[in-house]
Parts: structure tokens; sequence; C-alpha cells
């Protein structure tokens, strides 16, 4: 495996990350946003709960892909910050919006009033962020977006206009609500640990279709993408993967096995994002930009992973360290 | 508006804002690690208590800058793509680096917080120790990426002026990394130690009785103390280092617009650049030439050997570099008497703590102002002598646009941030 490409699986396995860590983070707010009826106000104090000690740490994998990208596939990072300019920039008003509320509703401004109405910025921009992270990833992927001669050819709004783009945004939303809601059916007492079960079933359903609008919808609008997801080898055990992982969610959660729910949805995600990246074929853009034409010369790379081992090292056992304090009640 | 005036306000608004908060990532868990380690010494309850609410302060401004942070990861992208398409690979190593540590510091935060009960006292003293220790090690990694562009190093052109060959080690360690990074660090303690101790200097006039508020003013006195003469003799590294490696921001901030001999320290003035002269200043002279070569005859370059096309603004940095010197020479003034006065017994003299209060803003204000020194004095290049400002930017119009937006939010976070911080760490304790 060449170092561009071990790279390219690097960024791959971070997004990863951030999607089960992060996502479940703004899954939470989502929940926090629709919470309704006698136990809304103990499902929400049951989400902060579990938030609190993490706070907005897992954006370290956003920034580590950030970093990766701009320093490892420069070119890549300039196409993409130019193009998306307009849904990342959402997106990261998005990220402040959410990360403050969070930590001032955390810390508890007083009065009442003033305290709802930042859990209430707290929970839109949770949901704004995703809607726009995801229609950014979907953009990449539909070759709309054209690079001629070193520069982008086609514009602001080239491919996170398009339904597909929309479609994958809300799939984004959806996948990270069903991951809090499983994570809170495992961490929440009773009775809020029973509403979140109904929650996740119904999120599950929700990702479900979206996931089916965005399949059907990218014959149209990214080709390429479709073409490589309904033509390939590789695809079909990837998809039935994600499919049976996603019955077995619902089965897990249906009979009351939630260690299990939490494993299969993280695995339901794992695949959908794996899939992706497959269908993506070493490319960052479609069909301009790959991990060929935009990788930095060879130095870079073997200065980079000398620097990201040596971050592993300390982060890996911190990070477990972190883990067994908290856990072991 | 133009769109380069724009992207550039942005940038530097969203800077100004972090760095507040950056600087106390770095010195506000050192403040935090000293009260507890006298309640560890001394068993007093009211060590502990400072111990508390100052980690609940570094927690609250720490998300803030972790959140702004973020929005600079992407900012440089979204603003100057192609700045970073050309400099990204040689900037990548720091930021990197930058990143591990911040995550580190994130996770020791979590178990100092949360961690009160569930590790014993040395353990979560050490913890304190890793978030100061990773707080600083993340600045200096920042700092090393601005350190490049103000003196690239490391890279091998060819006859075109095209890169053709480069090495990431040499570029991180480029020629003002070291003095950079040292005025950096000691600003983080300086200011927010002096922004500390004038806080409880206020509580303290309000309630003159009270031990919490003591014990705080003593110990950001103490860091205070310290880390201001020390600033002053790396400021004095600084301009060194400026009169051989980047003449031009010298030359900009002391207004010399023709090189010479003996060169005189101006002290206040305005620039006219159309004149080529410094009206209204006093001088104080050979001072320029001790302060940057170290020889009361030697020549400071002017700005009559920098292109005039390749000027940076010089009022503006010729104003800055002036209150950033005024307000360190001001503070080391404040600290000068604050030995005096402790050794007298007078440390609490109401009219001592009324000139603290008074003097808490200096040290941010020279932090703000030490990054307009170095950041304007560098225009018009982003990469100093490769890339042009002009030619990094995006090609998106209506820039202006998002910068209002951002502009509203922080100022709508600042906000928040002060009344938070006044409710959660700097009430009496009854």
């Amino acid at each position: 495996m060449s170092a561009p490409e071990a790279a390219w699986l690097l960024i791959g396995a971070a997004l990863l990350a951030y999607v089960l860590t992060a996502g479940a983070d703004f899954g939470a707010g989502f929940w926090h946003l629709v919470a309704r009826g006698p136990r809304g106000d103990a499902q929400r104090e049951a989400l902060e709960h579990e938030l609190a000690p993490i706070w907005e740490a897992n954006h370290v994998w956003l920034i580590f892909i950030v970093v990766a990208l701009f320093t490892l596939f420069p070119s890549a990072f300039s196409v993409m910050s130019i193009s998306l300019h307009l849904p990342l920039t959402a997106a990261l008003i998005g990220i402040v919006l959410r990360g403050t509320a969070f930590t001032f509703r955390a810390y508890g401004l007083q009065p009442e009033p003033r305290r709802s109405a930042l859990g209430r910025v707290f929970a839109v921009a949770s949901v704004v962020t995703p809607l726009f992270l995801g229609m950014s990833l979907a953009a990449l992927s539909t070759g709309a977006i054209r690079v001629a001669g070193g520069e982008v050819a086609t514009g602001f709004f080239a491919g996170w206009t398009t339904l597909f783009a929309v479609s994958v945004g809300l799939l984004a939303i959806a996948l990270f609500a069903l991951l809090a809601a499983v994570y809170m059916t495992v961490a929440a007492p009773e009775p809020v640990r029973s509403d979140f079960r109904r929650l996740a079933i119904g999120a599950e359903l929700a990702a479900a279709g979206f996931a089916l609008a965005a399949f059907l919808r990218a014959g149209a609008d990214a080709p390429a993408l479709y073409a490589r997801l309904s033509g390939s080898a590789w695809t079909w055990p990837v998809q039935l993967g994600a499919f049976g992982f996603a019955v077995a969610t619902l089965g897990a959660l249906w009979f009351r096995r939630f260690g299990l729910a939490r494993f299969t949805v993280a695995a339901q995600v794992a695949m959908v994002v794996i899939g992706w990246g497959a269908a993506m074929g070493g490319h960052f853009v479609l069909p301009d930009v790959s991990l060929h034409n935009a990788a930095s010369p060879p130095q870079v790379f073997a200065a980079f992973f000398p620097a990201v081992a040596a971050g592993a090292v300390l982060l890996g056992p911190s990070l477990f360290f972190l883990f067994r304090v908290f856990r072991a009640r | 508006m133009n769109d380069l005036l724009a992207a550039r306000s942005q940038m530097a608004m969203s800077l100004g804002f972090h760095i507040l908060f950056a600087v106390a990532g770095m010195a506000m868990p050192l403040l935090m690690l000293i009260a507890q380690w006298r309640h560890l010494r001394t068993g007093e309850a009211v060590f502990h208590e400072l111990a508390l609410r100052w980690a609940k302060g570094t927690a609250i401004l720490f998300a803030v800058g972790a959140v702004s942070g973020t929005v600079l990861s992407f900012e440089l992208g979204l603003l100057w793509p192609r700045f970073m398409q050309y400099a990204g690979p040689l900037i990548g190593m720091p930021f990197s680096l930058e990143g591990f540590a911040f995550f580190l510091e994130a996770i020791f935060l979590g178990l100092y917080l949360y961690g009160w009960k569930k590790l014993t006292p040395k353990v979560h003293l050490l913890c304190g120790a890793v978030v100061a220790l990773s707080g600083l090690a993340s600045g200096v990694f920042v700092v090393a990426v601005n350190a490049f562009m103000n003196t690239p190093s490391g890279l091998v052109l060819d006859a075109a002026g095209q890169v053709k060959d480069f090495d990431p080690y040499v570029a991180f360690f480029s020629a003002s990394f070291p003095t950079q990074a040292a005025h950096t660090a000691l600003a983080s303690y300086a200011s927010v130690s002096f922004a500390v101790m004038a806080i409880h200097a206020w509580r303290l006039r309000a309630d003159p009785t009270s031990v919490f508020h003591k014990k705080a003013f003593e110990i950001s006195l103490l860091v205070a103390v310290i880390s201001t003469p020390l600033q002053i003799f790396s400021g004095d590294r600084s301009a060194k280092h400026l009169a051989e490696h980047q003449p031009a921001k010298l030359a900009a901030a002391e207004a010399v617009f023709h090189t010479t001999r003996a060169a005189p320290l101006s002290i206040g003035g305005w620039p006219d650049v159309d004149a080529r002269e410094l009206k209204y200043a006093i001088e104080i002279p050979g001072a320029l030439s001790i302060l940057g070569k170290g020889d009361p005859d030697a020549e400071i370059v002017g700005l009559d050997q920098v292109p005039r096309a390749d000027w940076p603004n010089v009022p503006v940095v010729h104003l800055a570099f002036q209150v950033m010197v005024g307000c360190g020479t001001a503070m080391l003034g404040v600290c000068a008497l604050a030995a005096l006065l402790w050794w007298r017994k007078k440390l609490f003299a109401p009219r001592f703590l009324l000139l603290v209060m008074a003097s808490g803003p200096l040290g941010l204000i020279a932090l703000e102002a030490g990054w307009v020194v170095t950041e304007v004095g560098r225009q018009p290049w982003i990469l100093r002598g490769l890339m042009r400002t002009a030619d990094a930017v995006t090609p998106m119009p209506g820039l202006v646009v998002p910068f209002l937006t951002f502009s509203l939010l922080y100022f709508v976070l600042g906000a928040v941030v002060v009344v938070l911080l006044r409710e959660h760490v700097f009430a009496v304790k009854r």
C-alpha cells in the first residue's frame, strides 16, 4: 500500500470515528429538540448527564480530518473549501452555537428561561450542523463539482444543492439520532430508557426511508456513485451488511438487548460510511480529485506519519485512562 | 468593503477572539494547579475552593477556545484556499501536533473536572499538570505555524520561483520560532494573571476580609511578577530577531523610514507615510540600535530599503507596537510596586487594589496589539516573500456577509462568557 493510500484510509477511519462519537452528540441535540410529553425534562437531563464528561472533545476527529487533508492532499482541501464554502460555513456556525450553548447550559445559566433558550439554540444547531455536513459530503460524490486547470469550474452551488445531497443530510440526522437513542438505552435509567427504546426504533425506520431516498436519487444526481454502488462486486456484501445490522438493531431493541443494540447500531453506521468510502474509490471529489493527483510529495507523508504515531502513543493510554476512571462506577 | 478586506477582517476578528481563550487555556490551568498544590501542602479549604472555581473557569474558557479553534481550522481553507494549497504540506506537522496536544488537554481537563472524588489527590494533581503542559504545548505548536509564515524556511525554489523541494522538519523550526514561542507563552501567563488578579482585586474592594479573594490575588500576583519581567527580556530578544530576520516589520513598528546608524527609539508620534517621516515622537538617541542590535551605533534598516509596494500599513503597526510596549512597561511597574508593598506588608492597600483593577486589561491589550504587530507587520505577504495575501484569498464573492455573521456570533458569545464567569467563578463565597 502506498503512503497516499494509507493516508486516504486513515482519513476515512477518522471520519468513521467522528460519525460514531460526535454523531451521537449531534443526535443527543436532536432528541433535546424534540423531547416532549410528561418525561421531556427527564429525557433532557439524562442526555446532558451523559454528554458532560466528553463535551466538545469529539470535534478533534473533524480537526484531524481537516489537518490531514490540507497537509497530505492540499489541492483536495482547496477544491472542497472553495466549492463547498456555503454549506461548510453554515455547518461551522452550527458548531459554534452548539458547543458554546451546551457548555453554558451545562454550567447552569440562571434564571431558568435563559437556560431553556440556550437549550433551544444547542438543539437547533445540533440538527443544522449534520444536515450541512451531510450535504457537503454528498456533494463530493455527485460529480457536479468539476475542476479545470487546477481551479473549481462549477461555482459555489454545485452538488450540495441536489435532492440527493439533501437526502444524505437528512439521513445523517436520522442516523445520528439513532446512535444517540441507542446509546441512551444503555446509559439512561428507567423509565427514560424505555422512551429512548421507542425513539430509537422510530429513528431506525426514518433512517431506512432516507437511505432509500438517497439511493434512488443517486441515479439522477450522482450517477458515478450510483454506478459503483449498484454495479461493483464488493458493494452487495457491504449494503447487505448495513441492512442486516439495521434489522439486528431493530430486533435487539425490540427484545431489550440494549448492549447488543449498541454494537449492531455502530456496525450499521460503520457499514454506511465504509460503503460510501468504497464507492468513492480513492477519490476526494468525483471524478476530478483523487489521492493520486492531489497527494503532497513523499517527504510530507514521511514527516506526517511519525507525528501521528507519536500523538497516538500519548493519546491511546490517556483515553483508556479516561474511560476507565469514568466507567468504573 | 472589498472581499480581500472582508476576509482579512474575518480572520483578524476570529484570531483576535480565539487568542483570548487560547491564552486562558494555557495559563488558567497553571493558576488552578498552584492553588491545588497549596491545598495539598497546607490543607486549607480555601485553596481547594479556589482550585475548584478556577477549574470551572478554565472549562468554560477552554470550551469556547475549542470551538473557536475548530472554526479557525476551517477558515484557513474557506478564506485562504490558495495559501493552504501552497503551504498546507509545510505547516501540517505542527498543526497535527497541536491537535494532539489539544485533545490531550481536553482529556485531562475532563479527568480533572470530574475526577475530584475518583482520583487520589496526587494523581488528580498530576492530571492538572498534564492540562497545563499540554495547553502550553498546543500554544507553542500553533506559534510554529505563524513563525513559518513570518520566516519561511525549508523550501528550495527553482529559477522560476516554484517550489522544487522542501523539508517539513526545517519548516517547523523556522528562524522566528524560538523567540516567538517564548514571547507568546510568557504573554499568556502575564496577561491572564493580570486579568485574574484585577478581578479578585475588584472583589476585594467590595469585601476586604475575604480570604478566598486574598489567596486568589496572591497566587495570580506570583505568576504575574515572575512572567512579566521575563516577558520584557523576551521582548528584547524578539526585537533583535526582527532586526536580523524581519527588518521591514521592525522598521514599520518604529516608523523608521530611512536607514540610519545610531537610530533613536521613538515613543509615540504619528507616521506621515507620504512625507516619509515620524511626527511628534519623543526620541531616545541610539536606543533603537541598542534594542535591535545591542550596539548604540549599529545600523537599523529603514523602509527605504523595502519596495514601496511591499510596505505594511505603517501607522497601524507603529501604533500597535507602541501600545504593546507601553502596556508591557506599565505592567512591569505594577509588578515592581507589588514587590515593594509586599515587602512592607501593605499588599492589600485599597489604592493599590484600585491600580491593579485598572491594569487588569493591560496584558490582554498588549497581547492583541502584539498580534497586530506580527500580522499586519508581515503584510502584504501571507507567506513572507513567497505569497501575497491578495493572491491567497478565495474567489468566493460577498465575504462581508460571513464576516458580519461571525462578528455578531462572537460578540454574543463573549457577552455570555462574561456573565458566566461572573456568576460561577468570581462571585463572593458566602
